[in-house]
């Protein structure tokens, strides 16, 4: 299936799930990513059972903050 | 790894932080990579949620609009910026601690002195390494050689 992740087509393997998919790009610290798919935001407790599906586009993003 | 910013899009960062405070303001960077050059073609002046002069965040779903928009201009996000109102132009502590994108840079624009200062860096903060990145702030942008001809 295709999927368009960080705003690149690419193939993969049918039915992955999130958390397969963020071990197959190797996201790094993916325990600081917010996930969005199809421009809603997944809880992260969700990413085993969001199966991805054909045409997808998922987007990672770190949290971003600091100070002083 | 060097960055070049149009001087009209560092003087919109600046009008964002000068107009911001005494609040630290943030934003995004987006643009083209080309070799070791970072052009930064967009600048997204961003809402700081925490509304502090001592602490920034960038709300997740400003940052995903911004992504959307990057995404179908064909550009890709580079960083963010945020401001020291007081402090100088370096990755503080917190800075660091909140670093968790080792591909991104992170832009600091300084108030604290005389003149304003913008600085760069890559931050890897598990071994709390910071690099600066040279800044060029050219007064027009030349097309990236792939647009070129």
């Amino acid at each position: 299936m295709t999927l368009v992740v960080a705003g690149n087509s690419k193939e993969y393997p049918d039915g992955i799930n999130l958390t397969r998919l963020i071990e197959l790009e190797k996201v790094e610290t993916p325990m600081y990513v917010t996930v969005a798919l199809n421009d809603d935001f997944v809880e992260s407790g969700g990413f085993e059972s969001t199966t991805l599906k054909d045409g997808d586009r998922v987007e990672f993003l770190y949290f971003m903050g600091g100070g002083r | 790894m060097r960055i070049r910013l149009k001087r009209s899009d560092y003087l919109r960062i600046l009008e964002h932080a000068r107009s911001g405070l005494p609040d630290e303001v943030c934003g995004l960077i987006a643009g083209r990579i080309e070799e070791d050059m970072h052009y930064v073609e967009k600048v997204y002046l961003l809402d700081n949620p925490d509304a502090c002069p001592e602490h920034f965040s960038i709300d997740p779903r400003a940052q995903l609009e911004a992504i959307r928009d990057m995404r179908s201009l064909g550009l890709v996000p580079l960083g963010n910026f945020h401001s020291h109102p007081s402090t100088p132009a370096r990755p503080s502590d917190e800075d660091i601690k909140l670093a968790y994108d080792p591909s991104a840079n992170y832009c600091i624009l300084s108030l604290a002195g005389d003149e304003p200062a913008l600085k760069c860096f890559r931050i890897e903060r598990a071994t709390r390494t910071t690099r600066e990145t040279d800044v060029e702030i050219v007064e027009y942008a030349p097309l990236p050689r792939a647009f070129q001809n």
